[in-house]
């Protein structure tokens, strides 16, 4: 049992918050969510010197090699910075992707292009069902290549990508395709997202060429397990939203004085800060616990672990969240402080990846099986 | 990072748990299992013996004084399996609060004299602090110890006073400087419940059970070498031991032991016809409370990992203390949900019944002892939030 980290892994967080901390302010970060693009070329540029486009690439790919644990203390940093370029979608789960169903020059070239900056790639994978169904797109053989077909929902950083991999039935099984996202016959109706990025909805009517394929097995585990490692450092994420909003939280109301005194000072306020804090400590574990589970070759157990972590953390995010914004009071309610900013983030984590309601509901499987 | 217990954790476990299934009787098993407590000092004594027999008559107490030496995470281990197993709690309050006073502040003469009972069993000990207008406030307390000669001489009352009526001492905080500030003149005695003049009264609990007591001390003359350290330096000796009371105070033990029973309780149960358990909406609340205990755990472990390596040990302690007694309270009023009408049953022998309905009124405690949960927010606020 061991809850530290390594010097390396400690220098690598230290290092992303440095760069957060001086160039992504809040300001920043304004401008960005106000252009046309949404994303910034050279905050990018930046993540890529920085090692982190390359960080779950592992060393033999000419990665980082990073794993679960790298990636879970990077994720907690950049949602403490608010970043909204598409770290999470391209360099944690697309590249995760890739990177355990790509063979040969594929994989040499998407890994990196990726690792570069030089190209953006996202999972389209989500549909209209709820987040544990088997998806409904299709892929059928069309001469020589693939007819792609079917509506992905929820994009997270579809706009600014240049690969969508897409997920889609192959026969009995799943594959995953590479399509470019100018193609013809892929239709994205772009929207923001409550967070500040970008998504879309897609509809594919495709022709593909053969080699568009990730590798040629059934790519049901290796999604799988890319979707966990997508949860557990989107909770990471969230979980270093909660450690701001509540670090502004305790800040504002020592410095809010009404009725001649700090607000922090009276008991009722305090105990609910104290709540907070606890909510978030058990997110902070369940974090880990989930990571941890990344890290072991039990695919059960990894889903067990990831699904409780969705929920602990996605109640913690729900509850902090709007603790935070009533105890700012009515600065609570303008989009001015980073409180609104990380509340918005909270709800966003809670609706990505599957609800709160829909890993409890598999938990609550796991308690009926396992009674029984 | 490693989430897993080493090797060697585990092959300690496993030694714990082939033990206390071996060596835990089979009468006081299943009094623990029906929650009988009719026998309970005979059989908290018994298995006190047993472990101390083995050599693990105190999991937290350094080898030095007899004890195993076990790292916390062992001490958690065992107090893990021990539950598992159904075995009777090992009392705190010689053990846990008043050993560790003697162990750091007593005299030589009064190691050798109390640490050897405590550790075999032979003295039962209770602790004398809360009184009728002195709970979460104690340094407000009022029981006083004048000295005459080489007595001291104590009058006044001690309340929540647990299973004194079993007792052969009882360790009290009492004023000795009636004029410094109310922290400054407080003292840490040692009692001999047989001593003239001391009168034990049972507290009527709303379970219907005699576990609490209140204890009147009129005129009781306790020799001056019972005193513990220094006069009127008590204050310091208490907030040391409630630091010790925090020894696996998030129950993880007690509460995985009563969530397995919850569950087995809502596989036999039936709603509209099928098991309790096939109800999405039990089966969810069941679920919802098995994963804040499975994130108590690591938040646990991780306070463990802390305080090995000596990183502020402390206030974590109130987290630990506010999410274990809430957990615990919310897995036994599912036991009573999963029951539901025959609940209502207070005497008896149904499996289960009496138990449980006892036990959900007992455990109201939990929330309140020990600091109740309000004054655990107050430390995180001020303590870990700096509020």
């Amino acid at each position: 049992m061991d809850f530290s980290f390594t010097d390396e892994q400690q220098m690598l967080q230290d290092s992303i918050q440095r760069y957060l901390e001086s160039s992504y302010t809040l300001e920043h970060r304004a401008g960005i969510l106000a252009g046309n693009a949404g994303w910034s070329q050279s905050t990018w540029n930046e993540l890529a010197e920085l090692g982190l486009l390359a960080l779950d690439i592992d060393e033999a790919d000419g990665g980082i090699g990073a794993g679960p644990v790298g990636t879970m203390l990077a994720s907690q940093t950049i949602g403490a910075g608010l970043l909204v370029e598409p770290f999470h979608s391209s360099a944690v789960v697309a590249t995760r992707v890739v990177s355990s169903l790509a063979r040969g020059t594929q994989r040499e070239q998407l890994l990196g292009a990726l690792a570069s900056g030089e190209a953006i790639a996202v999972l389209a994978h989500d549909e209209d069902a709820d987040w544990f169904a088997p998806r409904t797109s299709t892929a059928a053989r069309a001469g020589d290549g693939w007819r792609l077909q079917g509506r992905k929902v929820c994009v997270s950083h579809a706009p600014m990508a240049h690969w969508l991999l897409v997920s889609a039935r192959v026969g009995d099984g799943v594959g995953v395709f590479v399509v470019d996202r100018d193609a013809a016959g892929v239709a994205l109706r772009e929207y923001r997202t409550v967070d500040g990025m970008r998504a879309a909805e897609i509809d594919f009517d495709v022709m593909l060429a053969a080699d568009t394929r990730l590798g040629d097995a059934d790519a049901r585990q290796a999604l799988d397990e890319a979707l966990d490692r997508g949860i557990a450092a989107l909770c990471a994420d969230a979980l270093g939203v909660l450690d701001r909003i509540l670090a502004a939280t305790v800040q504002y109301t020592r410095d809010r004085v009404q009725f001649g005194t700090a607000i922090g000072r009276l008991q009722a306020l305090q105990h609910r800060m104290a709540d907070m804090y606890m909510q978030v400590e058990q997110a902070r574990s369940m974090t880990y616990l989930a990571t941890s589970a990344c890290l072991q070759s039990d695919a059960r157990a990894r889903r067990d672990a990831v699904c409780g972590a969705k929920v602990v953390v996605g109640q913690a995010a729900r509850k902090v969240g709007q603790e935070a914004v009533q105890l700012h009071g009515g600065m609570g309610m303008t989009d001015e402080l980073d409180v609104s900013h990380c509340f918005k983030r909270l709800l966003a984590f809670e609706l990505r990846m599957g609800c709160t309601d829909e890993h409890l509901a598999h938990y609550r499987g796991l308690v009926q099986s396992r009674a029984a | 990072m490693d989430l897993n217990f080493s090797a060697d954790e585990i092959a300690f476990r496993d030694e714990v748990r082939a033990f206390v299934a071996t060596h835990l009787p089979a009468d006081i098993r299943d009094r623990v299992q029906r929650g009988d407590e009719r026998h309970v000092a005979d059989d908290l004594r018994r298995w006190q013996r047993i472990l101390f027999e083995h050599g693990w008559g105190a999991a937290m107490w350094p080898a030095e004084f007899g004890g195993t030496g076990w790292d916390k995470t062992r001490q958690y281990l065992f107090d893990i399996e021990c539950f598992a197993a159904d075995a009777p709690i090992q009392l705190p309050f010689g053990l846990k609060m008043v050993a560790p006073v003697i162990m750091r502040y007593g005299s030589d003469a009064q190691k050798a004299r109390f640490l050897p009972r405590i550790l075999d069993g032979t003295d039962w000990w209770c602790q004398g602090y809360s009184e009728p207008g002195s709970g979460s406030d104690l340094a407000s307390l009022k029981t006083r110890a004048e000295r005459d000669g080489d007595h001291y001489v104590v009058n006044g009352q001690k309340a929540w006073n647990t299973l004194g009526q079993h007792a052969d001492w009882i360790f009290c905080l009492v004023r000795t400087d009636a004029a410094a500030k109310p922290q400054r003149g407080i003292s840490f005695l040692l009692i001999d419940m047989k001593t003239p003049g001391i009168r034990v009264q049972p507290t009527r609990l709303l379970d219907g059970r005699h576990e609490v007591n209140e204890i009147f001390f009129d005129d009781v003359r306790v020799p001056v070498e019972n005193l513990v350290g220094e006069e009127n330096a008590g204050w310091t000796y208490a907030k040391f031991l409630l630091g010790h009371e925090r020894t696996n105070i998030a129950g993880i033990g007690a509460s995985r032991r009563e969530l397995a029973r919850l569950k087995r309780m809502a596989g036999h149960a039936r709603r509209h016809g099928a098991p309790l358990l096939d109800d999405s909406i039990f089966a969810t609340r069941i679920a919802q409370v098995e994963l804040e205990l499975k994130a108590l755990e690591v938040t646990n472990l991780r306070v463990i990992f802390a305080e090995a390596r000596q990183q502020a040990p402390g206030p974590e302690a109130s987290m630990l203390k506010i999410r274990g007694t809430e957990i615990l309270q919310r897995i036994s009023e599912l036991q009573i949900e999963a029951l539901g009408p025959r609940a209502l049953q207070f005497d008896g022998d149904g499996e289960d019944v009496p138990r449980a309905v006892g036990q959900y009124m007992n455990l109201r405690k939990l929330s309140i002892y020990g600091g109740s949960n309000e004054i655990q927010r107050n430390i995180i606020a001020q303590m870990v939030l700096q509020l």
